[in-house]
C-alpha cells in the first residue's frame, strides 16, 4: 500500500479492494466500474449497472424471465441431456464433469427453450447459460435448437435466441462441430417458412456458436460492450503477434463492420424485439 | 547427413535409411546384378519395416500423416487427377484468397466445381497460401463457385486440408463467423449435389465451412477435428505437449469417424500413406469419387436435397429422460 493510501480515509480505499471483499448477498460490486449496489436493486436493473453500464452475464433463466411478459413461459425439451459417447477423459471424465456441472447449475445443459408472450406476440426464445461448460455447443444443444426451430414453424412464432457461448464442446468433438451445420440448417428452413429469427448476442459469443446460428439473424442484435467473433483474441494475438486494437471484437466494432444490425441494452430488448417482429406483420395473441 | 531428412517423421526413421540405400544403387552408373538383386530385398525389408510402422500408428501419429510435409494437397490432385481444369479466383467483393483454389474441372467425362484449401509446399509457398487457412474473401469465393454449380447442375467437389479459418484482425473485421456461417446455411440447400473428401486436416469450422454434404469422405490417413490436439491439449490438460493424449480422446481418425457414422466412407491409402505414392493415391482417390458422384446422381435431385436435410439433422446423441 503506498503512503497516499495509507492517509486515504478506509470509505474510499473499500472500492479499489478486490472482489470478494462485499459481502454476498446483499451487494453486487460491478466487476466493470467496482460500484457497489444494492443486489434487489441490481436485480430490478436486470444485472447491468446503473452507473456504468456494464452488462453483466446472466444465467439463461433469468434472462428469459425478463425478457418475456409476465404468465406462462413453458419450458420446452428438458429432458434432454449429454451423452458421452466418446467416453472422453482429460483430468476428469466427461460424464462426471457434465454431472457435477448438472448439480451446480440446475440445467442439464447449456440451452434453455421456453415457450411465452412479448408484448403479448407469442414467441420461442431460446438462451444459452454461459455457466455450464462456458455455453458451448454439444449435441444437446443443437438438438434443442433444432427443436425449437421446429417449434417455431408449427407455431408459426417468431424464434429469439441469446447467444453467450465460448464455442462448440470440445468433449464431444466431431458431433459438436456438426452441430453447426445443423442450427444453420434448421435457420434455412425456418427462413423459407418465413418466420423470423432475431439473434442477439450477448458477452461472449465466439467460435462455433458465432460461426452459425448466432449470425444469421434476420435481425442480428448485440448487447453493448460483448465480446463477439470467431477466434478468440489470445488466439490472433498469439498467431498476429501484435497488440490488438481498442474496442476489437466488441459490438461497437462489429457494428462499425457490419456484423450486426445493432446494440440494443438489455432494458430496451423487450420493445424493440417486439416492435421488429411486429413490423414483420406478426401480431398479437388474438386470444386474449 | 543420412539421419535427417525433413520429409521424414519420426517414426518413418526407419524407412529413411533403406530408401537412402535404394536411392544409392539407383542413381549409382555401374549397378551390377548384385545390386539389383540387392534393391529386392532391401524393397522387401522396407515393405516389412512400412507394415509394421503402419499396422500399429496412434492417432497422433495419424495426426502428423495427415499434415506430412509430402503429402498431395489439392493442386497435386487437380493436376494428376483430372483431365481439365480452368481455376477461377476471387469472391466479386473483396479480394482472391489463396488459400481455398475453385475451378472448373473435369473427371473423365464429368464436369464437375472443384473447391479445395490449399497448402503451400515450400516456406515461401507456404506464406503465399498462408498455410492453408482461409480468410472470408475465401468462403465468399467458395459459395459463389457453388452457386455457379448449382445453376449448371454440376456436382460439387470439395476438397478438405486447413489447420482452421485464419485467426486475424483482418479476417475478424471482414466477418469470419459470417462467411463460414453462410457457407452452412447456404450448402445445406444448394440444389446441386456435394461431395466432400477431408484428404489431409479437417481443422474444425474452417473446414466445414466448405465440408457439408450429401457424401463425405476421409482419406485413411486423414484427420477431421472440431479442435487441433495441441489446441485441446493446451486448453484442457494447460499443456501443448499431451497433444498425442488429445488426440487419442478426440477421435478424430478416419476409422473412429466411419464407426461413429460421422463420415460415408474411409478411401484407401497406398502402403505407408499417400505420400509414398502420389499415382496410388490419385486412382484410389478417383475411383472413390466416381463411385459418389454416380451414388448422388442415381436419386432425384428432390430426394438428394431430402436426405442432406435428414442426414445433417440427425448429427448428434444425446439422453433423453
Amino acid at each position: 500500500m503506498s503512503w497516499l493510501d495509507k492517509i486515504l480515509p478506509s470509505r474510499i480505499r473499500a472500492t479499489k479492494d478486490e472482489k470478494g471483499s462485499v459481502p454476498e448477498g446483499l451487494w453486487h460490486k460491478c466487476s466493470s466500474c467496482g460500484a457497489v449496489l444494492y443486489t434487489a436493486e441490481f436485480d430490478k436493473n436486470k444485472h447491468v449497472c446503473p452507473k456504468c453500464n456494464h452488462h453483466e452475464r446472466i444465467s439463461a433463466r433469468k434472462r428469459i424471465s425478463i425478457f418475456l411478459d409476465e404468465g406462462e413461459h413453458k419450458e420446452m425439451f428438458n429432458d434432454l441431456s449429454p451423452k458421452d459417447m466418446l467416453k472422453f477423459k482429460d483430468k476428469q471424465k466427461y460424464q462426471d464433469k457434465f454431472e457435477q456441472t448438472q448439480n451446480k447449475t440446475g440445467e442439464k445443459d447449456a440451452l434453455l427453450v421456453f415457450t411465452g408472450n412479448l408484448k403479448n406476440i407469442p414467441v420461442v426464445v431460446c438462451a444459452f447459460e454461459y455457466s455450464f461448460f462456458g455455453g458451448s455447443m454439444g449435441s444437446v444443444v443443437g438438438e434443442k435448437f433444432n427443436r425449437a426451430v421446429n417449434l417455431s414453424i408449427e407455431l408459426r412464432s417468431p424464434l429469439i435466441c441469446f447467444s453467450a457461448s465460448g464455442g462448440a464442446r470440445m468433449q464431444e468433438s466431431l458431433f459438436s462441430l456438426f452441430q453447426m451445420s445443423k442450427t444453420s440448417a434448421a435457420l434455412a428452413k425456418l427462413s423459407e417458412e418465413g418466420i423470423p429469427y432475431i439473434s442477439v448476442l450477448t458477452d461472449p459469443t465466439m467460435g462455433g456458436v458465432s460461426a452459425s446460428l448466432a449470425v444469421l439473424g434476420d435481425i442480428n442484435i448485440a448487447e453493448p460492450n460483448a465480446l463477439i467473433g470467431f477466434a478468440g483474441p489470445r488466439v490472433i494475438e498469439q498467431t498476429v503477434r501484435e497488440k490488438l486494437p481498442e474496442g476489437f471484437q466488441r459490438s461497437e466494432f462489429l457494428q462499425e463492420h457490419g456484423t450486426i444490425d445493432m446494440i440494443v441494452e438489455r432494458k430496451d430488448q423487450p420493445e424493440k424485439i417486439a416492435n421488429i417482429i411486429k413490423m414483420f406483420g406478426f401480431k398479437n395473441d388474438e386470444k386474449i | 547427413m543420412s539421419d535427417y531428412n525433413p520429409n521424414y517423421l519420426d517414426f518413418e526413421k526407419p524407412l529413411l535409411e533403406i530408401d537412402n540405400k535404394i536411392k544409392a544403387i539407383k542413381t549409382s552408373a555401374s549397378a551390377s546384378q548384385r545390386d539389383l538383386d540387392n534393391i529386392e530385398s532391401l524393397n522387401k525389408d522396407l515393405q516389412k519395416n512400412i507394415n509394421k510402422i503402419f499396422s500399429s500408428l496412434s492417432d497422433w501419429q495419424i495426426s502428423q500423416i495427415a499434415r506430412h510435409p509430402l503429402r498431395p494437397y489439392t493442386l497435386d490432385y487437380v493436376s494428376h487427377m483430372f483431365s481439365e481444369f480452368i481455376e477461377i479466383h476471387g469472391d466479386r467483393m473483396f479480394g482472391d484468397d489463396k488459400a481455398i483454389i475453385c475451378g472448373l474441372a473435369k473427371l473423365d467425362n464429368e464436369s464437375v466445381m472443384l473447391i479445395g484449401h490449399q497448402k503451400g509446399r515450400d516456406s515461401k509457398d507456404k506464406v503465399y497460401r498462408n498455410f492453408g487457412m482461409p480468410k472470408p474473401e475465401g468462403y465468399r469465393k467458395a459459395l459463389r463457385a457453388m452457386k455457379l454449380a448449382e445453376k449448371f447442375n454440376l456436382p460439387i467437389l470439395t476438397f478438405i486440408d486447413t489447420p482452421g479459418a485464419y485467426p486475424g484482425i483482418d479476417a475478424e473485421s471482414r466477418n469470419q463467423s459470417i462467411a463460414i456461417a453462410e457457407n452452412l446455411y447456404q450448402m445445406s440447400k444448394i440444389k446441386c449435389p456435394i461431395i466432400s473428401v477431408v484428404i489431409g486436416e479437417g481443422g474444425s469450422g474452417g473446414a466445414l465451412a466448405i465440408g457439408v454434404a450429401d457424401r463425405l469422405a476421409m482419406l485413411q490417413y486423414s484427420i477431421y477435428s472440431v479442435i487441433s490436439p495441441e489446441g485441446c491439449a493446451s486448453i484442457l490438460w494447460k499443456d501443448a505437449a499431451k497433444a498425442n493424449i488429445a488426440a487419442e480422446a478426440l477421435s478424430i481418425t478416419s476409422e473412429k469417424l466411419l464407426n461413429h457414422k460421422l463420415i460415408d466412407r474411409i478411401v484407401p491409402e497406398p502402403l505407408g500413406a499417400a505420400h509414398r505414392d502420389y499415382n496410388a493415391m490419385y486412382s484410389s482417390l478417383k475411383s472413390n469419387i466416381i463411385e459418389m458422384i454416380n451414388e448422388v446422381r442415381s436419386v432425384s435431385l428432390p430426394e438428394l436435397l431430402e436426405s442432406r436435410a435428414l442426414k445433417i439433422s440427425s448429427y448428434g446423441q444425446f439422453e433423453s429422460q
